[in-house]
């Protein structure tokens, strides 16, 4: 069985063009400033319509992390057992991603990561690996 | 305006599987809760049914159900917060009767978990993840609970022994708990023994040990306004505080990961408007769906300081005998957790022991109790307070 794949909508096909230029992108409230994430088409925090866009370094470090040992979702059954994190970006968001090329025991939280693209699907996904020193 | 009161509990055993349907289920727990309230069905002037939908293929339930308990034409509808929908609901009865509109209110929370087949259990569950932003990276919500023990364990240094210590806890009240489904003693080795199910990973830190059990269940419980309750019950039991709150449905919008920053707010809540101070708590029931929720609960409550929660398990001050007994009906591990039936069983149990009837599980002399219920991960709290005279 094949893997969720992202649904592009009008609130998001900017960051999903992002992925497709290889960068990672958020947006910034033109009226208060907040970066907000997930997107939206209006800032959560001051109500305001007008954003421009951010590209995040795609530096960042684990804030906590799981071990999927069971697979919710058949179309990852073969990755088992996988790691999925929140990682804080440098930039503000707290975003949900995979840690990949890695050695599951070797992770910890806090430690610094960076973007890596995964490029099975038509559209790259942002996912994270540890940082080389 | 008067007091609230609770009048009558009551709860169908929890089971794997239920033979019957939903109305046959729901009837269990009501029927018990009319005979401890000593009312009869009549007497009810509004019902409140809690559920969660998606494990339903009865549409619109309230009325299937106000028909089978005979509770037509009084009226009735349906509350929904996931796993703490009948403490919602009780929320919901307790303003009905504080605002004079009705004088006594069922409130009916049940699960027909079985109701769908484990495949379609599944299924559903895969779709309780974002589409968008979760669902690419493999991820769903019950699998956060781990994201919270990690942290956790990070920040606090609370360790996997710790976890497994309220397991053990739960399993020895399961076992004297004739309702419970899983009745069973749970030990530390089978945590540390490889070959034990109980120790296999299931989204790392947590395992399957860590991990409530799926049940089929009813409960029900009677609220009445001061003047019925008098004229009703030997022993009302009264609600003191109630508090709720929510968070952000997407965990990437929360701030704190180790604890749960809804049953903060809602104990906050819960405590100014009883009036009392954690310390005043004799017995408490928490929402344990995996034993670090327990573990944050203890201090998210004010029974523990931030990161001390597994000092109070370690020198079992939360047993039966120790400075705050929680979940001595066995808890959602042990006792089973049916989504909707979930917080009004928690409720009996907090009402059974303030009455002095909790049998083998009862803790000396409770004055106040406590009831923490959250839905989804951290979704929604629900804390309510309860007292005796
Ligand atoms: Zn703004």
């Amino acid at each position: 069985m094949e893997k969720p794949r992202p649904v592009i909508g009008p609130d998001n096909a900017f960051f999903w063009e992002g992925c497709k230029r290889r960068q990672l992108v958020f947006q910034k409230c033109k009226s208060c400033g907040h970066v907000r994430w997930p997107p939206a088409h209006v800032c959560p925090k001051c109500l305001e319509y007008d954003w421009e866009e951010i590209v995040s370094s795609g530096q960042g470090i684990i804030y906590s992390y799981v071990i999927y040992h069971f697979p919710y979702h058949p179309g990852f059954r073969e990755e088992l057992p996988y790691v999925v994190a929140l990682v804080d970006l440098m930039e503000g968001p707290r975003v949900l991603t995979n840690i990949i090329e890695c050695d599951s025991s070797a992770l910890a939280c806090d430690l610094p990561v960076e973007i890596v693209w995964d490029e099975e699907g038509e559209i790259p996904i942002p996912k994270f690996r540890l940082r080389k020193a | 305006m008067g007091r609230v009161a609770i009048i009558g509990v009551g709860q169908s055993a929890f089971v794997r599987s239920y033979p019957g349907g939903i109305r046959e289920l729901a009837f269990e727990g009501f029927k018990e809760a009319i005979l401890d309230a000593g009312i009869k069905v009549s007497d009810i002037s509004a019902s409140v049914v809690c559920s969660a939908p998606e494990y339903d293929k009865q549409r619109s339930p309230a009325g299937v159900i106000a028909e089978y308990l005979g509770l037509n034409p009084q009226p009735t509808f349906y509350v929904e917060s996931l796993c703490s929908s009948s403490s919602m609901g009780l929320r919901v009865a307790y303003s009905l009767v504080k605002s004079g509109l009705h004088d006594i209110v069922a409130v009916i929370g049940f699960q027909k978990m079985s109701e769908i087949t484990s495949a379609e259990s599944q299924e559903r569950m895969g779709r309780g993840a974002d589409i968008q932003w979760e669902s690419p990276f493999g991820t769903m919500m019950p699998a956060y609970y781990a994201m919270y023990a990690q942290a956790h364990m990070a920040k606090y240094g609370t360790t996997l022994e710790d976890l497994a210590l309220i397991r053990v806890k739960a399993a020895t009240y399961g076992q004297i708990n004739e309702k419970a489904v899983y009745r069973k003693a749970v030990t530390l080795d089978m945590f540390s023994d490889p070959a034990n199910p109980m120790s296999g990973p299931v989204a790392s830190p947590l395992r399957v040990g860590d991990c409530c059990a799926n049940a089929d269940g009813s409960s029900c419980v009677i609220v009445a306004n001061e003047e019925k309750a008098k004229i009703f019950s030997k022993k009302p039991v009264w609600i003191l505080g109630l508090g709720s709150a929510t968070a952000p449905v997407n965990v990437t919008g929360r701030e704190l990961f180790t604890g749960l920053a809804v049953a903060r707010a809602a104990a906050e809540q819960a405590y100014k408007m009883a009036g009392i101070t954690p310390d005043k708590v004799d017995v408490a029931e928490v929402h344990d769906c995996f034993t670090i929720a327990e573990m944050m609960a203890y201090e998210d409550l004010g029974f523990a300081k931030p990161g001390e929660g597994k000092d109070l398990i370690r020198s079992k001050e939360t047993y039966k005998e120790g400075k705050i007994p929680v979940n001595v009906d066995g808890g959602l591990l042990s006792k089973g957790h049916p989504i909707g039936a979930t917080g009004g069983s928690q409720i009996r149990t907090i009402v059974l022991q303030l009455r002095g009837e909790a049998g083998p599980m009862q803790v000396k002399d409770p004055v106040i109790g406590l009831v923490h219920n959250i839905g989804g991960v951290g979704l929604y709290g629900n804390v309510t307070i309860l007292g005796r005279e």
